[in-house]
């Protein structure tokens, strides 16, 4: 989003190696503890605020949950779940949803606009809007449907763990402003640490299958989540289970890309050395004298 | 002596120039936002903006102007029991041993083939371009089928874009023809060599 | 709070009943949050609905709006009957071994001494029994059966589990484990924290369910002590500083009362307030009162406050009745009121029963609201179609709007719910011709001044007379104003043990409450703010959050009233011989060394008061010790006692089934002509309970976009059973309709709103947010006050807003 000094391991729609004279960065990650989040929304008031969003004024549609949706102007929405896991025994589970800044991030690799979407050499996931050409491809390529394309300027847009923020190391916005300490950063080795400790406390709360939200589909994440009921991400307001790429995207920005680029290349050769070869057809002169 | 037969008229010519144009233009377009390889191709269109702005209004108009031409020449790309013999000896079609070749309508099947695949493709092109058109009618979709639709889009502009290298390919290697499309009008010879099927019908002889 | 923010951390069990501290005070919740972390502290939320702090608990019971006094009661009983209680702690620091009068009893619902036509009680039963030497009697083996313990015992053994069940609704299951889990901090080393706001105050029985929580606290031990206590979440920013300073009609600054209108000789009036201990060696604190009171008169009048003239007591007025704001807009309603000032204050929104208090204000000569906001109040006489549907040609007030600074723009001090006077600078200039709330009145003043002086006027004196000593007239500083509310030597003040010794000099600051003296050489505006403003400086503006002692106490972080204290009562956190019940949360010790309490916090008690002495930890109460009985401090009852709301689900109180005068409050004040705009179950069988979204601070922030983005609309939460009764859908439009009008917003529908059975018969809840008005950036909608019933606490006449009845239809 900003301009910055973090190094950028990964490019969207670029075939050669970005910048690495530095070497590995310390992956950050931010934890969202759910059993800590007390649905305040304050996370997303100081999103608004650091990164000047302001969405409509909507209306209540029948849920505590508004904006409804993430939006380009709502980067961060929280989501509300009443749940009964045990029979009789009501939960009011609320999802911070955003960004989840993929290990293997969907977005990036389906994007067609080269520098649109990088990857920082720390883990964010960010989108340069200057260099995006509104296709939605992120969309298609996101599996936990997050980007949303601007209807004034058809840019895609979403969280960028506040990226400015975290470069001159300040927490991203959202984290600062958590009254709870609901949500906390730090680099990745640590979150996963404190998560440890969170899901130690849980168990003994008698949440069994409380466990970190880590997925390895994505190959990890840098936004993770505790949850009470680890066994059952889908809970949280359908948090998936076993996100991963879709093998459509994967096979549309995988395979096909160099193989339908060769099938094309190799009709064009294939023409060429035919007509070195064979030589063109031509109706010969006789037949030409003859009618 | 250098008889000359019509092949098209100036409409039909006019059609499929059109048809062409917008096909280059979309391909390149579409192959620009297909891979990084290709997207300096942006370039030719005013950036990566106007490429995406523009390449899905080239398809509906390559697929409208597809169409009209598909209704006139319908009725030449039926498929008949010489284009089958013809394709069997598709290696002497290549090796331009053509004595012995089946006598042939207007088109040979590999025309009609082109035809057909461009039938069926341009509809799946449309249909799943739709799906995927920023910002008017994607937002409507579930992602699910934005994943399909990207998939299908892409697979049958290759197949397409494939047919017509082929295509254009053709129209180089044999000789004489491509002034059917320039001037519309092909030598007695070309026809009574390649079509001859087509030449008795237009001569009587 | 007895207790501050910053100490929940220390506690073992949150107790949240009578508010939702996760909802309205998310910033104070993170030392739940942190207790629950570091300390393994479990957390119940008890509430009508389940609440955002609900969703963070371990153990949530439902309960009916308005029956908290039966839940708490059955908790006393629970204690009692299974003995867990602190047994040293009760018998030493309360009134447990006190003799109760014989002449008070309590029968069918009724405490002894009712007046049914003037609805009020003669309170002179409700005592101890006193010996010939003037002390109380007490029977220290608790045997005696006019012993409060023993009167306690009987009086809360009718509220059984069963009893509780019936009355609130709450599964038996679910009460008695709350009880368990409450019961197990009874022990001396662990410890429990209530945390409650207005889910508690603004009920017809408000005061007394507070005080039924401090007696749990009190039997558990659990006052006193680091991580414990009762602690009230206050709703505005400065709310607590405004109770602090005197600001409601019967107070004067720091909780000493103004004279009743037949108190109208000054001796009598002190003698009253200057309680004599009630029990040998105890130190009756407020014997002082004569010394806060003549100090506090010296800083309003200065030199014209003298011992001849006693310190102008005559110049205060005299109270016929408690003139609180449902009282004044009774007065308004029947004519009674020419003008009235709104200076931070919105009633149209905040004050119940719109249509009364929109039909007063109508009857106003002159209307000025001062606020930094366009408030519905001003626009009252707007037409604002169905949300606000008046005709402003039949409303002749004339409204004055003085646009005044909000917080941020101005440098000051806020007092907050753990008693902290923080001082804070303005972070930018006032938009516009605001000016800030002193520079506002202090015209008004310097003008009527004038006037008087021109043109004279009725009672001058207190006019004329008053101190106003300040830089630039029109404009008192902050600073000033601080300086005058913290105290000043007027002479040079000395020790009394050695008058040679001189502790303050004339003109200086001073240092704290002990040197005030009751013969004009010292002035302080409020003397529990005393010391806030020493010589030292501006205690308020200190920022060092060091904690020594690793439990959350930083006395060099602002300034703590009173005394820069941070935990009230802090000396029952010893036991007799004065050594901490838990050493590992030690806030006092006695120091026999140096003859000292020494600790983590500054003592509450005599400094020097050796555990033998036999000085009591509870040094206001002239008895040294903590009340279960409540003697005549309470307007309706020296026992809290269920009573019905005054809307309720039930025709009569399951307590006292045959006695229709005890099925509300009996000693509530309620207006003529306002009994007939209360509901019946008939017609509105749904209980209705009101509240406030974390989204929002009550009707400001629908002026600010951000918080109107993320809740822009109004709506009202209904139960899944009720919605499916009467086929109300998630995102339909619903009216709510009382007995007094009608409101029309979005239908949440969800499982969070239970049923329960109350009475053996099924009842239904519907909750209603408040926040939304006629103005603003958010929604616009209806104000929910237009639903509210006109009655309110008979203590604090706090109104009913969380128990009253409603019927819902879908629109």
């Amino acid at each position: 989003m900003a301009l910055q000094s973090l190094d950028i391991t990964a490019r969207s729609a670029t075939t050669t190696p970005s910048p690495s004279a530095r070497g590995e960065a310390v992956k950050v990650a931010k934890l969202i503890d759910i059993s800590k989040c007390i649905g305040c929304k304050a996370c997303q008031v100081a999103c608004m605020q650091w990164n000047d969003l302001r969405d409509e004024v909507g209306t209540n549609v029948g849920v505590y949950d508004n904006p409804r949706d993430l939006t380009d102007q709502s980067w961060t929405v929280m989501r509300f779940s009443e749940v009964e896991v045990e029979a009789g025994r009501l939960e009011w589970l609320i999802r911070k949803d955003g960004c989840m800044h993929c290990a293997d991030p969907g977005c990036l690799k389906a994007c067609p606009a080269p520098g649109a979407i990088v990857q920082y050499a720390n883990g964010i996931v960010d989108f340069h809007e200057e260099n995006c050409i509104g296709c939605g491809y992120c969309i298609t390529g996101c599996p936990f449907n997050i980007p949303r394309i601007s209807k004034k300027d058809n840019k895609a847009y979403k969280c960028t763990l506040c990226s400015d923020r975290v470069a001159v190391g300040l927490e991203p916005a959202c984290v600062k402003i958590c009254p709870t300490g609901a949500i906390v950063f730090g680099s990745k080795d640590d979150m996963i640490h404190h998560a440890e400790g969170r899901i130690e406390d849980l168990k003994e709360r008698g949440y069994s299958k409380a466990a970190l939200y880590d997925p390895p589909g994505v190959g990890g994440t840098h936004v993770m989540y505790v949850l009470q009921h680890g066994d059952q991400p889908e809970l949280y307001a359908n948090l998936p289970k076993d996100p991963h790429i879709s093998p459509l995207v994967g096979l549309w920005k995988g395979i096909t890309k160099p193989l339908m680029s060769f099938g094309v290349g190799l009709a064009v050769f294939a023409g060429f050395f035919h007509y070195v070869t064979a030589g063109p057809k031509k109706v010969e002169d006789e037949e030409e004298a003859k009618s | 002596m250098n008889a000359l037969i019509q092949r098209y008229t100036a409409r039909e010519r006019s059609n499929h120039w059109v048809v062409a144009i917008a096909f280059v233009l979309a391909a390149l377009s579409g192959l620009a936002l297909f891979h990084p390889a290709f997207f300096f191709l942006t370039h030719l269109f005013g950036g990566g903006t106007w490429t995406r702005i523009l390449h899905p209004f080239i398809g509906v108009l390559m697929f409208l102007f597809f169409m009209a031409m598909a209704a006139r020449f319908w009725g030449f790309n039926r498929i008949t029991p010489a284009d089958r013999q013809w394709m069997k000896r598709i290696g002497d079609v290549l090796c331009n041993r053509d004595q012995n070749l089946p006598e042939l309508g207007k088109y040979n099947a590999g025309q009609k083939l082109l035809f057909w695949v461009m039938v069926v493709s341009l509809p799946l092109l449309l249909l799943s371009g739709i799906v995927i058109w920023q910002p008017w009618f994607a937002p409507s979709f579930p992602i699910g089928l934005l994943r399909l639709a990207v998939v299908i889009h892409a697979l049958a502009a290759w197949v397409m874009i494939l047919g017509i290298i082929v295509h254009v390919y053709a129209a180089i290697w044999v000789k004489g023809t491509i002034r059917a499309m320039t001037r519309g009008t092909v030598s007695a010879a070309w026809a009574k060599h390649h079509h001859r099927a087509w030449y008795r019908e237009m001569t009587g002889k | 709070m007895t207790n501050h923010w910053v100490d929940i951390k220390n506690t073992d069990l949150v107790l949240i009943m009578g508010g939702n501290a996760a909802e309205a005070h998310p910033c104070g919740f993170k030392w739940v949050t942190e207790a629950k972390a570091h300390r393994k502290a479990r957390l119940i939320v008890v509430d009508p609905r389940f609440t955002r702090s609900a969703a963070v608990s371990d153990f949530y019971a439902p309960i009916r709006a308005g029956s908290d006094i039966a839940f708490l009661a059955g908790i006393i009983n629970y204690l009692l009957s299974n003995d867990k209680i602190h047994h040293e702690y009760v018998n030493s620091y309360t009134d447990f071994s006190f003799l109760v009068n014989d002449a008070y009893t309590f029968e069918n619902g009724l405490f002894s001494g009712y007046n049914a036509e003037k609805r009020n009680y003669d309170k002179s039963t409700w005592g101890y029994q006193i010996g010939e030497d003037g002390f109380a009697k007490t029977d220290p083996t608790l045997q005696h059966p006019r012993c409060v313990y023993q009167l306690m015992k009987a009086h809360y053994s009718r509220y059984t589990p069963d009893m509780v069940s019936t009355i609130c609704g709450t599964p038996k299951e679910a009460f008695l484990k709350v009880c368990q889990m409450i019961a197990e901090t009874s022990a001396p080393n662990k410890t429990m924290t209530i945390m409650y706001a207005l889910g508690w105050t603004q009920h017809s029985q408000g005061s007394q369910m507070i005080r039924t929580g401090a007696m749990v606290q009190l039997l558990l031990g659990n006052i006193g002590v680091a991580g414990g206590g009762m602690n009230a979440l206050r709703g505005h920013s400065n709310i607590q500083g405004l109770t602090d300073l005197g600001l409601l009609s019967n107070l004067l600054p720091g909780y000493m009362t103004l004279p009743g209108e037949k108190e109208l000789d000054y001796a009598t009036y002190i003698d009253k307030r200057a309680t004599k201990p009630l029990r040998p060696g105890q130190l009756s604190y407020w014997q002082n009162y004569g010394k806060f009171h003549v100090s506090t008169m010296k800083a309003w009048f200065g030199d014209a406050a003298t011992v001849e003239n006693n310190w102008c007591f005559d110049w205060l007025p005299k109270l016929d009745k408690p003139h609180d704001i449902l009282q004044v807009f009774e007065d308004m309603n029947n004519g009674q009121v020419n003008g009235y000032v709104c200076q931070g204050f919105n009633p149209l929104a905040s004050a119940p029963c719109k249509v009364k208090v929109s039909g007063a204000m109508a009857k106003l000569k002159f209307l000025v609201t001062i606020d930094p906001l366009a408030t519905e109040t001003s626009e009252f006489w707007q037409n604002h179609g169905e949300y606000n549907d008046v005709d402003p040609a039949k409303i002749q007030t004339e409204v004055f709007r003085l646009p005044s600074t909000c917080f941020a723009e101005e440098d000051g001090s806020l007092v907050n719910s753990g008693r902290w006077l923080q001082w804070h600078w303005k972070g930018t200039e006032p938009p516009g011709d605001a000016k800030s709330d002193q520079e506002i009145l202090a015209g008004i003043f310097l003008k009527i001044r004038d006037l008087y002086k021109k043109d004279g006027g009725a009672f001058p004196d207190p006019v004329l007379n008053l101190t106003w000593k300040h830089k630039i007239p029109a404009f008192p500083s902050p600073e000033e104003l601080a300086k005058e509310f913290s105290g000043k030597a007027l002479r040079d003040v000395t020790d009394p043990k050695d008058p040679t010794k001189v502790l303050v000099k004339a003109g200086e600051q001073i240092n704290g409450f002990a040197e005030l003296r009751d013969d004009g050489s010292t002035a302080c505006g409020c003397w529990i703010f005393a010391g806030a403003w020493s010589e030292k400086g501006n205690l308020m503006a200190r920022r060092d959050n060091s904690d020594p002692f690793g439990i959350g106490q930083t006395l060099n972080w602002a300034f703590a009233w009173p005394a820069n204290r941070r935990i009230l009562y802090n000396r029952a956190s010893c036991d007799p011989a004065g050594k901490p019940y838990d050493p590992t949360r030690k806030l006092i010790a006695w120091d026999a060394g140096v003859g000292k309490w020494t600790g983590s916090d500054i003592p509450d008690f005599k400094p020097d008061s050796a555990p033998e002495e036999g000085m009591n930890p509870f040094i206001m109460n002239p008895e040294g010790v903590a009340r279960f009985f409540a003697v005549d401090k309470m307007n309706d009852g020296p026992f809290p006692e269920h009573y019905e709301p005054f809307e309720s689900p039930l025709a009569a109180n399951p307590m006292s089934p045959n006695n229709p005068v005890a099925r509300a409050c009996p000693a509530a004040r309620v207006f003529k002509g306002d009994w007939e705009t209360f509901g019946k179950p008939d017609k509105f069988p749904f209980v209705a309970t009101t509240y406030r979204l974390t989204e929002h601070f009550h009707y400001w922030t629908k002026h600010v976009k951000s918080s109107a983005i993320i809740q822009p609309e109004q709506f009202v939460e209904i139960g899944e059973e009720l919605a499916k009764e009467k086929g109300i859908d998630s995102g339909d439009h619903v009216r709510v309709k009382s007995n007094r009008g009608f409101i029309v917003a979005v239908a949440v529908v969800t499982k969070r709103l239970m049923s329960l059975t109350v009475g053996g018969k099924k009842t239904h809840t519907v909750g209603i947010p408040i926040h939304w008005g006629f103005l603003g950036v958010a929604k616009n909608g209806y104000l929910t006050n237009t639903l509210t019933p006109f009655v309110g606490d008979a203590n604090t006449q706090t109104p009913e807003f969380k128990a009253f009845l409603v019927d819902v239809e879908k629109v």
